[in-house]
């Protein structure tokens, strides 16, 4: 057992957790946040993307106690008062998202391409999101909502 | 998964006396730890490296460039020091995976691990790298013995990777376009003493081809390897291609590479 102190959502976290407990589980079994999503499990389709010290990694492919003394943000994360995050306004207003599995992933990548490319082009906003797999939308929606939020953000 | 013993080594002593024959290092963990999850390899004890200062980090000097083992792929695509004086390099960085693979993977894990599909391999032949770990230096020729297979012994640590700066290069990765890993990648580098053509993801290892290199010492020219065929007999065949397509790749990219040069 290993006790990892983290941030999560600004919120301060101390847990004793088992030495293997992937991040993935960790939200989403001994924390509740179960809007991180595990899809494929084996760190390609994206479902599970959270934020750690700012940069977007896979949660279902990094150990809780390799990330103590981190800051995470999760979906549950990124309303302010209750409003929506303009990421996440953008997906519900141009329905990049249908069955909805792949979408917290999709928005907190999203997200992290925006830190770092203002204005990105539709094939930047296709390349970056690469490590996201959506087996509804067929992507274009995905990529307007992302360019709409940009235009936002 | 099986459950481990997690260790955080502060130094590469404390991360050599915590190994063992039944423990790995932990990098950016983006091939153990899939490993681990499908039953591939287990281990009793779990080593991070990644809390080790000295490991990380790019530095400059005069010929070479020298990159710390738990550097991220991240970190290596966006340097201005890679991009101004390797930029094949930095763009071999940033084809690797998805950004969030980027954002964790390592040189060092990726060298350590050699795929036969892994990009950095093939920039360690091209750019005669010296592999420097926490016992020796390595030259990169007699690094990489075979599939997953490298010179490391037990509890050996991948410290530093340092690269001759070449006149000129350039990575042509022909992608598996789900995985992004190569179906066949080329690393042709052109440098005072010599040309390399370093090949991934076409045989089980990665290697130079001695033939490509030849011709392109007498001219550095895609004309020059221009139809030349490639044996295809220890090439890898798999559903994504046959190894007739990847000995054709080879050339194709080869030459490729050679007109971004």
């Amino acid at each position: 057992m290993k006790k990892v102190n983290l941030e999560i959502n600004g919120k301060k976290i101390s847990k004793e957790i088992s030495d293997h407990t992937l991040l993935s589980v960790f939200l989403r079994d001994i924390l509740n946040l179960t809007g991180t999503h595990i899809g494929c499990d084996t760190s390609q389709c994206g479902a599970c993307v959270v934020h750690v010290d700012g940069k977007s990694i896979k949660s279902c492919t990094a150990f809780a106690a390799d990330l103590d003394g981190s800051k995470i943000t999760t979906i549950e994360g990124l309303s302010q008062n209750g409003k929506m995050h303009p990421m996440q306004e953008a997906f519900k207003k141009l329905h990049g998202l249908q069955c909805g599995f792949c979408t917290p992933g999709m928005v907190m990548s999203a997200i992290d391409l925006l830190k770092n490319n203002k204005k990105p082009s539709d094939t930047e906003i296709r390349e970056w999101l690469e490590g996201n797999i959506c087996r509804c939308t067929g992507y274009q929606n995905i990529v307007a909502a992302v360019k709409e939020a940009a235009s936002k953000m | 998964m099986k459950t481990f013993n997690y260790h955080s080594a502060k130094d590469s002593k404390e991360a050599k006396k915590l190994s063992s024959s039944n423990s790995a290092f932990l990098a950016g963990g983006m091939t153990t730890i899939p490993s681990m999850k499908l039953g591939l390899a287990t281990y009793k004890d779990i080593i991070d490296i990644k809390n080790i200062k000295k490991l990380s980090g790019i530095s400059v000097s005069g010929k070479s460039i020298k990159i710390g083992a738990t550097t991220k792929h991240t970190e290596v695509a966006n340097s201005k020091e890679i991009k101004k004086t390797i930029p094949s390099l930095s763009s071999l960085a940033e084809g690797i995976g998805d950004p969030q693979v980027r954002n964790r993977g390592t040189i060092g894990g990726s060298i350590a691990n050699n795929d036969p599909a892994a990009d950095y391999p093939s920039a360690c032949l091209a750019l005669n790298a010296v592999i420097h770990t926490n016992e020796r230096k390595i030259e990169a020729s007699k690094f990489f013995k075979g599939m997953f297979e490298t010179a490391l012994k037990k509890g050996e640590l991948i410290e530093t990777v340092e690269f001759q700066i070449p006149e000129k290069s350039s990575y042509q990765k022909y992608p598996n376009p789900a995985s992004r890993y190569a179906i066949v990648g080329v690393y042709v580098a052109k440098h005072k003493s010599g040309v390399n053509v370093a090949i991934t993801g076409a045989k089980p290892c990665v290697y130079n081809d001695k033939d490509l290199a030849k011709a392109l010492v007498s001219s550095f020219s895609s004309n020059s390897i221009s139809g030349m065929e490639v044996n295809s007999s220890n090439m890898n065949s798999d559903i994504h291609a046959s190894a007739e397509f990847r000995a054709s790749l080879v050339v194709t990219q080869a030459k490729k590479a050679v007109e971004a040069c």
